[in-house]
């Protein structure tokens, strides 16, 4: 039971930093019908910017003194440079593709993640980048479960972005916007509304949550590579395919079984395969089900 | 003497290979009611998407309030007071009806103002404020249609264009749609450009009219001289 409740927290962690990423995926896909395969190089990049900052405070002396000041800034500071990255991302490599055919711009999105993830081989090196360890040392003790304070702050913050993320698009006008562009872009510039403003805006939002998970990668895991996008990018896709690509409460849903299904399977039937788990997942539901779990039917959170 | 408030001069516009529009002119008059009728495929609903810059004119020019429009790009339109209600109605369809509603109002910040045209809106249809939180795509094509035009309302047009707002609609409601665009024009002095294949009821709403036949004007005159005219009304009142 223990063992099981442990596992519960481990997959709700890795389950958030799933859902933060394929909010990306989703919302890009939502209103421009693309898959974006550059996506998990946003992740990355965050990663490493926080990686960047965390070491400089550390240098100067900073990070003890004020360890939540030097999070909240490297977490602001990932998020809007990577944020800024994918706006200029989309000016360059899909902009001038959207009228032509879909498979042109998931070719330039192929090549663009290349690009960036062997840019950042060649500015950041191929060795991994350490963060910090000594953040959030502590752990709290239930009886025999134990959840350090790390995981607490991640699961806490990945909630607070979920939850902001939600009262932005579904609560706000510009989240109108959002969708109303999502759902006709003709009748969205009828009232106003300027799609490319708001591309550039998903773009942003999109790369932004992956940044901040990035960054909660690297506190977890302790370091960042360069091609650390790969991976969790194809299962954060495979989450925001799950949930019903293109639908914001599936993606965060599908990041969330991922994450579970992936800590199960390695805890409960073989650690060596724990990466199999959501490539299975994505397989099955592309065959049995492929508007996912929230698509078509129970469709009104479609972006 | 006034200035036309909307002036189309030798438009030419088209999809690719396709020539849709070949060389219109039309001019409408503030405060005035101007219907353009004709056939399936004679080009009106790409008339007024070439006035709001949807599609490109390739030739000729669009005045709108003393100002050339081709190059301003067409989200700026509504902010200038320019406004469409398209063909097909488009009501955003995951969309509620109150979020239709303020998203017409995208480009205001008057939030007070804003709150009281919703109301006047529900006050102008009652349907919409019992239905202000049911998605747009779940209504019947009358209350979208009625829902389309409070929408465009928000914008708080000087120019609102019309697509057909009669399409498929049973004659009560259509009546009712028609009782509301005259209000628009005579309370709000809203000047309209209505297209219409119904062109008895759209000449009836009219002042002028212009037909309109495969992407060229055929003929322009009074509403009532068009009703009057024999050829009219062989071909378009089914005479
Ligand atoms: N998206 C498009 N691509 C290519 N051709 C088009 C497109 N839309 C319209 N056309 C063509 O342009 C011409 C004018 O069409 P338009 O829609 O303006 O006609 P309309 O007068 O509005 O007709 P209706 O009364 O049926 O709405 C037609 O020949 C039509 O086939
Ligand atoms: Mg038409």
């Amino acid at each position: 039971m223990e063992y099981f409740i442990q596992q519960l927290i481990n997959g709700l962690t890795l389950g958030g930093m799933y859902a933060l990423i394929a909010l990306g995926y989703t919302m890009v896909y939502g209103v421009i019908q693309l898959i974006n395969f550059a996506h998990g190089e946003f992740f990355a990049a965050g990663g490493y910017i926080g990686a960047i900052v965390l070491a400089y405070f550390a240098g100067v002396g900073y990070m003890e003194s004020h360890p939540i000041i030097c999070l909240t800034a490297s977490f602001m500071i990932a998020m809007a440079y990577c944020a800024y990255l994918a706006i200029g991302v989309e000016k360059i490599a899909y902009k001038p593709l959207r009228k032509q055919s879909r498979l042109s711009a998931l070719l330039s999105a192929l090549g663009m993640s290349i690009f960036l993830s062997n840019g950042m081989m060649l500015t950041q090196g191929v060795y991994d980048a350490i963060y910090p360890s000594e953040l959030f040392q502590g752990r709290f003790d239930f009886g025999m479960i134990s959840v350090s304070y790390l995981q607490v702050t991640i699961v806490t913050l990945t909630a607070a972005l979920l939850v902001g993320l939600n009262i932005l698009v579904f609560k706000t006008k510009i989240g109108m916007a959002m969708r109303a562009t999502a759902q006709d872009k003709t009748m969205s510039a009828l009232v106003a509304i300027s799609s490319n403003r708001i591309i550039s805006l998903t773009f942003a939002i999109g790369a932004g949550l992956a940044a901040s998970a990035g960054i909660m990668y690297g506190l977890y895991y302790g370091s960042v590579k360069y091609d650390m996008g790969f991976v969790p990018g194809i299962k954060a896709f495979a989450a925001a395919v799950l949930g019903g690509i293109g639908n914001i409460t599936g993606a965060m849903l599908g990041g969330l079984i991922i994450g579970m299904v992936e800590i199960f399977g390695a805890g409960y039937i073989s650690g060596e395969y724990k990466d199999v788990f959501a490539f299975i997942i994505l397989i099955a539901v592309l065959y049995f089900k492929p508007t996912g779990i929230m698509g078509e039917n129970i469709d009104d959170t479609r972006v | 003497m006034t200035q036309p408030i909307l002036e189309l001069k030798n438009i030419h516009s088209g999809y690719g290979s396709i020539k849709a529009l070949k060389g219109v002119s039309i001019r409408v008059m503030p405060g005035e009611v101007v219907a353009i009728i004709g056939a399936n495929g004679a080009g009106k609903s790409t008339t007024l998407m070439t006035i709001c810059g949807i599609i490109a004119a390739e030739q000729g020019e669009v005045w709108y309030d003393g100002r050339m429009i081709n190059k301003v790009s067409p989200e700026k339109l509504p902010t200038l007071g320019l406004c469409q209600v398209p063909e097909g109605r488009r009501i955003f369809p995951r969309l509620s009806v109150e979020e239709n509603l303020i998203l017409g109002a995208f480009y205001r910040n008057d939030t007070e103002a804003i709150a009281k045209d919703i109301q006047h809106a529900y006050e102008m249809f009652p349907i919409l404020g019992e239905r202000c939180n049911q998605e747009g795509g779940t209504l019947s094509g009358g209350e979208q249609q009625m829902l389309a035009i409070a929408r465009a309302l928000m914008t708080k047009p000087k120019v609102l264009l019309l697509d057909e707002p009669s399409l498929g609609l049973a004659p009560i409601i259509v009546q009712q749609i028609f009782d509301i665009i005259e209000r628009i024009n005579k309370e709000d002095g809203t000047t309209i450009l209505l297209v219409e294949q119904n062109a008895n009821l759209a000449l009836q709403a009219a002042a002028r009219g212009y037909v309109m036949e495969t992407g060229e004007i055929s003929l322009e005159d009074d509403a009532d001289a068009l009703l009057n005219n024999p050829k009219i009304r062989e071909a378009y009142l089914g005479e």
